[in-house]
């Protein structure tokens, strides 16, 4: 056997420590707003209000824990599925600096209003610009790595990789196209229906290259090695891969159903969206075929309960999904709170399950030492679990409910309810989900701890050691 | 060998990314915003109208109000306020879209069609304090726009915009508030495209007599509808507030049910044909013509 490998760690434990900050940050304020959305004397003008906190909840959320830990996380995966340390520690330095200083910077411009209002592309051109610099910094990192290999064979998780890093950059590019006026203000480069149309390819594509094929990767490249069973079918993987990446970027109209886009893209949208969710269940079957005749590990391993229920809620969300770009749900359901009920069972079930799981798996790996306390990590998962279905299902309710009443009609064919009736109808769910933050909250909390303290724990160990 | 060389691999991957980006996010750039899509009726925004729009995008509007009537019925009917449902051509001058994904609060593409009056008074009301208008609104209070408008930039993003403006444009702008301009940009949505007013008086038409004759019959109704729909402007004792006093009327009763159905363009009165049915407004019609003040 050679020597091992000596693997470059510290940037993956700087991302790791960074996004589960801003990531907090997100829950924090996602609380703030599901408050204020309930009582909305809580709005702080001018800074501290509703529409400009919310782009700062998404772009902590997407940006912040999760391209945070995604690149902490590819950072890891790379220089062991390639057995080869990191192309270049100086530049992960870099990477690290800069992005801290994209997100710092995005909350601090978007309190103060200034944004280019697209949705998940808000930054106005000169963060925007950085935030491109970060990706570009990190991708070549982790391509040269895979480049100069030791390990011949590339294995799914690279695939996933390796698209995470093109796709991105294609779609941040073209979405932030504009004209700047000054510093802070520019206008995008597209007018009207051609702006939504780009805005959707983006914000839905965003979904594919940022919360679906990243957190694909992760959990790819450590079920096996949490369970020790290999893959099911690398075959499966294969075309699940190559029909997922196709496939995905015709979908995005499907947010932009019944408006003046034109018809057949929408159609076409329709029809795809539908069509997606073979590959996406390929997955889903490849990981739980993978635990054939070891169920039993859903008990005895902690590790397996985060991402079997993260593949699960994955597999849900790839049903749901495509249940909504079907022209007669979407007509019900747009615009009212099911969507958010929807993005958060993907963004608190399915991402974040999986890198919770990746993580407390990496730091006890990097520091050499075994998980604090299993019993923690336990309370962790079900805090995190119930708060995100109760998050989930009272916004699916409220949704029904309003979709219901919006749509009601007199005899004569006038509408039954104003509009403010069914919000009214709908405010008691907006306090249960207030509720359901806090306990997501406090099992975040908890995580943090246990990461925490498995960290002193390996360092008091490296020093025994020595 | 896919496996094994990541060059060729990561550019198989961007071709195959760049398949249904080029069909359904690149060509339509062929179709989109051309000729027939124009309506010849919209114009570009004056430069207040724009300053009002980019307040709007400051404040983050668009995370609660969408901007497209969809293609339905109960969209049309809701939010339409006589100007149909979106057309492609209304959003020409649109940098970026304002569209939306979630209603928080209603959709704003023709919210100038339903509150037409010069000053603005509902909206300035509103957006000071949403409460004092709409009781169970969740809205903040946008009061702090009561700031002079910085108009540093206004006649540069005109030209960045490559809209058409006149000296008396930007003259327009001195002495301006924030909410000023918010409130020119609300009044001028929708208020562009062609309305076939026969459509729209279509609906008042088919009323003819008053069915109810006693108040007591129909009071209880017809003060919970007025509390949720006319109080905010009449005030909660009818004795008028934005709108004038609404004890007795010496309008006839078919006069009446024609204004709360249609509305007056002219002073900001809203319609609500749209609504509220024809036995809720005959019973608001009998509440105005017998109730008085302390009922």
């Amino acid at each position: 056997m050679n020597a091992p490998t000596r693997y470059y760690d510290e940037s993956v434990k700087g991302f790791i420590t960074w996004s589960i900050i801003w990531g907090t940050v997100a829950v924090l304020i996602g609380i703030l707003i599901s408050l204020q959305l309930a009582w909305p004397q809580l709005n702080v003008a001018p800074y501290l209000t509703y529409g400009r906190l919310r782009p700062i909840h998404t772009n902590a959320a997407i940006f912040g824990w999760g391209i945070g830990s995604f690149i902490a996380l590819f950072f890891y995966i790379t220089q062991r599925l390639t057995k080869s340390p990191l192309w270049s520690p100086g530049l992960a330095r870099v990477t690290l600096w800069l992005f801290n200083f994209a997100i710092a910077s995005a909350a601090v411009t978007l309190a103060l209003g200034i944004n280019r209002t697209k949705e998940y592309a808000e930054l106005e051109w000169p963060l925007a610009l950085v935030v491109a610099v970060v990706w570009v910094l990190f991708s070549t990192n982790v391509f040269m790595t895979i480049l100069k290999r030791k390990e011949e064979q590339m294995y799914i998780s690279l695939w996933y990789i390796m698209a995470t890093l093109v796709g991105v950059t294609v779609l941040y590019v073209v979405n932030n196209l504009g004209v700047p006026l000054h510093l802070f203000k520019s206008y995008s480069a597209f007018a009207g229906t051609n702006d939504a149309n780009v805005q959707w390819w983006y914000g839905h594509n965003a979904v594919a290259m940022v919360l679906t094929t990243p957190p694909l990767a992760i959990f790819y490249y450590f079920l096996p090695k949490v369970t020790g069973n290999p893959i099911f079918s690398h075959r499966m993987g294969i075309i699940a891969f190559w029909s997922l990446i196709f496939m995905y970027l015709w979908t995005g109209a499907h947010h932009l159903l019944w408006t003046p886009v034109p018809d057949w893209i929408q159609t076409v949208a329709m029809a795809f969206s539908i069509m997606l969710i073979a590959p996406s269940w390929g997955a889903v079957f490849n990981g739980y075929l993978t635990m054939n005749g070891k169920w039993e590990q859903m008990k005895s391993n902690y590790l397996v309960k985060f991402l079997i229920c993260g593949i699960t809620f994955y597999g849900l969300q790839t049903i749901q999904g495509p249940m909504q770009a079907i022209r007669t749900f979407s007509a019900f359901i747009h615009y009212t709170d099911w969507v958010p009920g929807h993005v958060h069972m993907g963004a608190l079930g399915w991402v974040s399950m999986v890198l919770f799981a990746a993580i407390y798996y990496a730091v006890a790996k990097m520091n050499d030492t075994e998980i604090y306390s299993v019993k923690l990590a336990d309370t962790h998962f079900w805090l995190v679990l119930v708060g995100q279905l109760i998050y989930s299902i009272t916004m699916w309710t409220a949704g029904v409910q309003q979709a219901s009443m919006l749509l009601a009609t007199n005899p004569d064919g006038s509408l039954h309810y104003s509009f403010m009736e069914t919000m009214i109808a709908i405010f008691p769910y907006y306090k249960m989900r207030a509720a359901s933050g806090f306990i997501y909250l406090a099992g975040l909390l908890v995580f943090i701890y246990n990461v925490y303290k498995t960290y002193q724990k390996g360092s008091s160990a490296e020093s025994v050691r020595a | 060998m896919l496996e094994k060389n990541p060059v060729i691999f990561i550019i198989l991957a961007f071709v195959v990314i760049m398949i249904g980006t080029t069909v359904t996010m690149i060509a339509p750039f062929k179709w989109i915003n051309g000729p027939n899509d124009r309506i010849a009726e919209v114009k570009p925004y004056t430069p207040l109208q724009q300053e009002g729009r980019d307040i709007y995008m400051r404040e983050g509007c668009n995370n609660c109000h969408s901007q497209t009537v969809r293609t339905l019925a109960a969209d049309v009917e809701r939010y339409g306020y006589g100007g149909g449902y979106s057309k492609s051509g209304e959003f020409v001058y649109d940098r970026p879209h304002l569209w939306g994904s979630r209603r928080t609060g209603p959709d704003l593409a023709h919210i100038g069609l339903k509150y037409p009056d010069q000053k603005g008074m509902w909206h300035r009301k509103h957006m000071e304090n949403p409460q004092s208008v709409v009781p169970a609104s969740n809205m903040p209070a946008y009061a702090f726009l009561n700031e002079p408008l910085d108009t540093t930039y206004s006649e540069r993003k005109m030209k960045l915009l490559k809209f058409p403006y006149s000296q008396a444009d930007l003259d327009e702008l001195k002495g301006k508030t924030e909410m000023d301009a918010i409130i020119a940009y609300m009044r001028k949505l929708g208020t562009d495209i062609p309305i076939k007013k026969a459509e729209a008086g279509q609906q008042a038409s088919v009323s003819k007599n008053n069915p109810f004759s006693d108040l007591k019959a129909v009071k209880a109704d017809a003060l919970s509808i007025y509390a949720k729909d006319c109080a905010s402007c009449h005030g909660d004792k009818r004795e008028g507030t934005l709108g004038p006093a609404l004890t007795g009327s010496s309008k006839t009763d078919a006069e009446l049910f024609a204004i709360i159905s249609k509305g007056i363009e002219a002073n900001g009165m809203p319609s609500f044909g749209g609504s509220l049915d024809e036995q809720k407004i005959w019973k608001l019609v009998t509440l105005i013509k017998l109730g008085k003040q302390n009922d």
